[in-house]
């Protein structure tokens, strides 16, 4: 199905697209059609910075259990290293 | 002695047309040369945007003998961007408002009208969100020939917590304004065949020509080449469908 659900979350970091390195600072993740994965349906997850315009994105299109997988990656990740070292109020 | 069809030379190419408002947006169009009378179809492109896929659909009608023209609904949005880029941007702003889309609908059709061998015949075909799009465009303007590819919500709420105001037009029935053809898949869950049999049962209450078929083995998608969706059974009958249809009520 062609599902406009779409969740949105505020992200602050940088991501690689199609012209290099640019700052993100939108997150989308929805389920419907891919473009370019061989599935019928995949967890599409794009970084957006809207104010540079529609190509600066960078795309994922994954299976559920490939989303779930990375989702608990992330998790795992923030959590084995030492609390607050990657926050936005970091001590650098 | 008459050409193959597939002997027929086209030209294609993006062109800018009037669109909703008088903005200026793009648009494919794809023509047999020559100055035959030709029929015109106003092709909306799917949710995923103005790719590649569906300009080849275009170019199939302009080999077929229609002139054909695909607006690109993301213009505003997105001028310039990849297929893909533009439809991730206008998903995440909730879509094309309905009022701009038969905007941008008219603005094809009368330019579709205004080329030189025209023979004032215009119909309007879209695949998933241009299947409701379709509907709502023979609802709204008037038109001779219209094709739902599997368009959802023309009848069915959407369900809640969607970040746009997409609602049923099953009610704009009465202002249908030709015939309808309607291409389903029997496993598509949006719309599923209920949301159909209701469009066709309203249909046959107001009198409304229109002609209906649901493949079985087939899902949402069907017509799509580039997906694994795609259904050769389904896809080679859907054409010839859509071409016996065309060539009926698209003829001077």
């Amino acid at each position: 199905m062609c599902t406009y659900q779409t969740e949105k979350v505020a992200v602050d970091g940088s991501g690689k697209g199609a012209q290099g390195w640019f700052p993100v600072s939108d997150a989308t993740v929805y389920v419907d059609h891919p473009v370019h994965a061989p599935y019928g349906h995949t967890v599409n997850i794009d970084f957006l910075n809207p104010a540079l315009g529609p190509s600066s994105r960078v795309a994922l299109e994954l299976t559920e259990e490939a989303a779930l997988a990375l989702a608990d990656a992330i998790r795992a990740s923030v959590v084995s290293a030492p609390a607050g070292i990657a926050s936005a109020n970091q001590k650098v | 002695m008459t050409e193959p069809i597939t002997a027929q030379t086209i030209t294609a190419g993006p062109i800018t047309i009037s669109g909703h408002g008088g903005d200026q947006i793009e648009a494919y169009l794809a023509r047999p040369t020559g100055t035959t009378p030709r029929g015109g179809v106003v092709l909306i492109h799917h949710m995923p945007g103005y790719d590649e896929a569906t300009l080849e659909m275009a170019r199939k009608f302009a080999v077929h003998g229609y002139s054909a023209l695909c607006p690109n609904l993301y213009s505003r949005e997105a001028p310039g961007a990849a297929p893909d880029d533009a439809a991730a941007a206008v998903r995440a702003a909730g879509g094309v408002p309905d009022e701009r889309l038969v905007g941008d609908v008219a603005g094809a059709a009368a330019h579709l009208k205004s080329l030189d061998n025209a023979n004032g015949k215009v119909g309007v075909i879209g695949h998933c969100s241009g299947g409701r799009q379709t509907f709502l465009s023979a609802c709204s303007l008037d038109i001779d020939a219209a094709v739902d590819c599997y368009g959802a919500f023309v009848v069915n709420e959407v369900p809640a917590g969607f970040p746009i105001s997409m609602k049923p037009i099953i009610g704009l029935a009465p202002d249908l304004s030709c015939p309808l053809l309607g291409l389903f898949g029997a496993e598509d869950q949006n719309p599923a065949p209920d949301e159909t049999a209701a469009l066709s049962a309203e249909l046959d209450r107001l009198g409304k020509a229109h002609e209906f078929h649901t493949y079985p083995d087939a899902g949402h998608s069907f017509f799509a080449v580039d997906r694994p969706a795609y259904r050769v059974a389904a896809a080679v009958d859907g054409w010839q469908k859509i071409f016996a249809f065309f060539g009926t009520h698209l003829a001077a």
